[in-house]
C-alpha cells in the first residue's frame, strides 16, 4: 500500500482531534510519513555523520567520542560573585565558563554612568575596567578551561580584556579557547543591543575575526546565533534562515577584507535555540548543518572540512518557560535539551526552573545542569550516533526546514544581502509578525501553554529567588570612579587616542584596544570613541 | 466629555532590547482602537516623561524585563510630575516577581502585569480604567 492509498482507504476513516496539528511555529504536518515523502537522492543528502553535507552530525563518533560541553550560562552582580559562581559550576562537573554581563556593559556605559542607574549588576556580570575583569576569572586556568563570552557591541574591548588577563596569568594567546558572541547582525535584527549603525558595527566584526585568524587560531571570534531571533518570536524556519544568512555576510566581508575563507571559516560557530516543538527543532539542527556545508563549499569554494561544518551551541528556549507552576519548566528544558542532543550540538545551556522570574538561585542551576547529565549518562541515546537518522519524519521535516529557509536567503539575497535587509527592516518585521501571530493563537487558546492557558491552579507557592541588593550599584561606581582616579592619566589619553585613530583608519582595532584596556581605559570611555567616529545608532521603532 | 481614542505611550526604557512584549501591546492595543505612539527601544525616563507631555497622552505603559523595575517605574512618575504631567497614569508589564507589585502600587503605579497577562487582560483593564484627560 503507497502512503496515498493508506491515506484514503485507512486513515481517512479515523476521525481526528478537533485541533489543527501544527508545529509551534505554525508548521502544519501530515499524519504519518514514509519512504514516498523522501526524494530520489535522500540517502546522498542524509549522508554519513562526519561526512559531506554533515546532516547526520559534524564527527564520525559524536557523543561516543566526546560530550557536548556542558556550558551553564552565568552572570550577575561583581566580578567576585560571578567567579564564585564559576567556581561552584566547575565543581559541579560543568566543562566550559559562559558569562552573562550586565546592560551597562553590554551596551558601553560604565558603572557610574547616568544610563546604567538600576541596571548594574542585573542581568549579568558588571565589567567596566581590566580591574574587574581580572576578578572576574580569578583561580581559572585560562589554558584548560574554554571561555564563552556573551557579549556583541562590545565585544571587542571586552575580548580586549580577555587577552588582557591571559597575559597576566602567563598563558599565551594561542592556548586561549573559547567563544565570543559579537554576531552584531542579529543584534540589529532581534536583541537589539547596538551602539553605531550595521557599517560600521560589521567592520569592527571583521577585524576581529582576522585578528584571531593571525594571533588566537583557537579562539571563536563569531557566534552567528538565532538563539536572539528566536526568543523574539520567530518561527523556526527564520531562525535558520536568518541565522545562515548572518553567517553567509560575515564570510563574505571578511573575503571582501582579503582572507582567505579557510583562514578563518573553521572558527565560526553557532548558537542555536532548542524551543518546545521536538521534532521540529531536531530537523532544524540538521538542516542548518547541510545548509551551511552547501553554501560554504558552492558559495565560497570552502575546501578545509571545518570551513563546512556547522558546529553549534545551544540554549533552551527561556521565553517557553512560565511562571506558573515553575516546576513544570524543569520538564520543558529536558525535552528541549533531548532535542538538542538529538540534533547533534557541540554545546549546550539548560535554563533554569526560575529564569522567568528572575536570575537563576543555585539550586535552580544545579537542576538545570543535573538535567544535561541524566541526559547524557542515564537515557542511553548518546550510546548510538544520531539515532534518528533515517526517521521517515525527521527526514521529511529536515527537507521542508531546508526548502523554507533557503526561499528566505534568497529573498534576503535578493534584497542585496543582511545589512540591507536589516536596513529595510525585512527580517525585524518577520519576526514581528510571527510573535503577534503566536501571541494570537495563545490568547485564543489555540496553542496550549501548560499552567498558563490551560490546566491553571489557583494559588501558587512562589519560589525563593535570586536577589541582586540595589547597594551593588554604588559599590560598582565607586570601583570605576576609583581606577579611573588612580590609574596614569597621561597613559590612558594616549591609549584612547590610538583607538581613534585606528577607528578612523582601516587599521585592526584589536592591537589599540588591548594596549587600551591595560592602561585601564574603561568599556564606557571606549564606547564613546565608538559612539563619537562611527555615530550612534537608534531603534526605528517599528511596530 | 470627548468620545476621542484613549492616546496611549507605549515606552520602553532601559537599556536591554526585549521589545517583543512592547510591540505586542502596542499592537493589540492600537487594533483594540485605541492612539498608540510607540517610543522605541533604550528610552530613559526622562524621555518617556518628555514625550508624554509632548504628545498629551492619557496614559504610559512600560515594558520592563531587565530587573530594573523598582528604579525605573518610580523614576518615570517623578519625571512626569516634575514636568507637570503628574496625572498622567502609568502602568507597565514585565519580568516582575509578585513581590515586588505592592511596593510599586504603593508608589503611585495604576497597573502592574505580570508574567502570563494576556493582551486581552490589557485591553480590558485599558478600557475599565483609563479616561480621556481633560486639559
Amino acid at each position: 500500500m503507497t502512503k496515498r492509498d493508506w491515506l484514503e482507504r485507512r486513515y481517512a476513516k479515523t476521525p481526528e482531534r478537533p485541533v489543527r496539528f501544527s508545529t509551534i511555529s505554525d508548521m502544519q504536518v501530515e499524519p504519518l510519513y514514509t519512504q514516498d515523502d523522501l526524494p530520489a537522492d535522500a540517502i546522498d543528502r542524509i549522508g554519513l555523520p562526519g561526512e559531506f553535507p554533515y546532516t547526520r552530525g559534524v564527527h564520525p563518533g559524536m557523543y561516543r567520542a566526546r560530550l557536548w560541553t556542558m556550558r551553564q550560562f552565568a552572570g550577575f552582580g561583581t566580578a567576585e560573585d560571578t567567579n564564585a559562581r564559576f567556581h561552584f559550576l566547575l565543581k559541579q562537573g560543568q566543562t566550559g565558563l559562559s558569562t552573562a554581563f550586565d546592560m551597562p556593559t553590554l551596551m558601553g556605559y560604565d558603572a557610574d554612568h547616568p544610563r546604567a542607574r538600576g541596571e548594574v549588576g542585573r542581568e549579568g556580570v558588571a565589567v567596566s575596567t581590566l580591574d574587574d575583569a581580572r576578578l572576574l576569572f580569578q583561580g581559572i586556568d585560562l589554558s584548560q578551561v574554554t571561555t564563552s563570552m556573551t557579549v556583541n557591541c562590545t565585544a571587542s574591548v571586552l575580548l580586549a580584556m580577555y587577552f588582557a588577563v591571559a597575559d597576566e596569568h602567563g598563558v599565551p594567546w594561542t592556548k586561549l579557547g573559547g567563544t565570543i558572541q559579537n554576531d552584531m547582525l542579529k543584534e540589529f535584527i532581534a536583541q537589539k543591543e547596538w551602539i553605531s549603525p550595521p557599517v560600521p558595527s560589521m567592520r569592527i566584526v571583521v577585524d576581529m575575526i582576522a585578528f584571531c585568524a593571525q594571533h588566537a587560531p583557537r579562539w571563536h571570534p563569531v557566534s552567528i546565533s538565532g538563539y536572539h531571533i528566536r526568543e523574539a518570536g520567530s518561527t523556526a524556519v527564520q531562525e535558520l534562515a536568518f541565522t545562515l544568512a548572518d553567517g553567509l555576510a560575515y564570510v563574505q566581508a571578511s573575503i571582501d577584507r582579503g582572507l582567505a575563507v579557510d583562514d578563518f571559516a573553521p572558527r565560526l560557530s553557532f548558537f542555536f535555540n532548542l524551543h518546545n516543538d521536538f521534532l521540529e527543532e531536531i530537523a532544524k539542527l540538521r538542516a542548518a548543518r547541510r545548509l551551511w556545508a552547501t553554501y560554504m563549499r558552492d558559495r565560497f569554494g570552502a575546501k578545509d572540512p571545518r570551513s563546512l561544518t556547522l558546529r553549534t551551541h545551544a540554549q533552551t528556549a527561556g521565553a517557553s518557560l512560565t511562571a506558573q507552576q515553575p516546576l513544570n519548566n524543569v520538564v520543558r528544558v529536558a525535552v528541549q535539551a533531548l532535542a538538542g542532543v538529538l540534533g547533534g550540538v557541540q554545546s549546550l545551556h539548560t535554563n533554569s526552573l526560575d529564569e522567568t522570574l528572575a536570575l537563576p538561585s543555585e539550586q535552580a542551576v544545579m537542576v538545570a545542569l543535573r538535567t544535561q547529565q541524566i541526559i547524557a549518562e542515564e537515557s542511553g541515546v548518546t550510546n548510538v550516533v544520531d539515532p534518528l537518522g533515517g526517521s521517515w519524519a525527521i527526514e521529511a521535516l529536515t527537507d521542508r526546514m531546508e526548502r523554507e529557509a533557503r526561499a528566505y536567503i534568497d529573498r534576503i539575497d535578493e534584497l542585496g544581502g543582511m545589512i540591507r535587509a536589516i536596513e529595510l527592516g525585512y527580517p525585524q518585521k518577520e519576526i514581528s509578525e510571527a510573535a503577534w501571530v503566536y501571541q494570537q493563537q495563545v490568547d485564543r487558546g489555540e496553542k496550549t501553554v501548560v499552567g498558563m492557558n490551560r490546566y491553571q491552579v489557583p494559588e501558587e507557592r512562589p519560589l525563593d529567588l535570586l536577589r541582586v541588593p540595589l547597594e551593588l550599584e554604588g559599590k560598582q561606581s565607586d570601583r570605576v570612579r576609583r581606577a579611573k582616579r588612580e590609574r596614569n592619566a597621561v597613559a590612558a589619553r594616549e591609549a584612547l587616542a590610538r583607538v581613534r585613530e585606528a577607528a578612523s583608519s582601516d587599521e585592526n582595532l584589536m592591537p589599540p584596544l588591548v594596549a587600551a584596556v591595560k592602561a585601564m581605559c574603561t568599556v564606557g570611555e571606549i564606547s564613546d570613541v565608538y559612539r563619537e567616529v562611527f555615530g550612534q545608532y537608534r531603534d526605528p521603532a517599528w511596530l | 466629555m470627548s468620545t476621542r481614542p484613549l492616546r496611549i505611550l507605549v515606552a520602553k526604557p532601559g537599556l536591554d532590547g526585549h521589545d517583543r512584549g512592547a510591540k505586542i501591546i502596542a499592537r493589540a492595543l492600537r487594533d483594540a482602537g485605541f492612539e498608540v505612539i510607540y517610543t522605541g527601544l533604550h528610552q530613559t525616563p526622562e524621555m518617556i516623561a518628555e514625550a508624554a507631555v509632548q504628545e498629551d497622552v492619557d496614559a504610559v505603559g512600560l515594558s520592563i524585563l531587565s530587573g530594573a523595575h523598582m528604579t525605573l517605574f518610580p523614576a518615570v512618575l517623578d519625571e512626569l510630575r516634575a514636568r507637570g504631567g503628574g496625572d498622567i497614569p502609568v502602568f507597565g508589564g514585565g519580568i516582575i516577581p509578585d513581590d515586588d507589585r505592592p511596593a510599586l502600587l504603593a508608589a503611585g503605579v495604576a497597573q502592574i502585569f505580570t508574567p502570563g497577562a494576556t493582551t486581552p487582560d490589557i485591553i480590558d483593564w485599558v478600557r475599565a480604567s483609563l479616561r480621556p484627560r481633560t486639559i
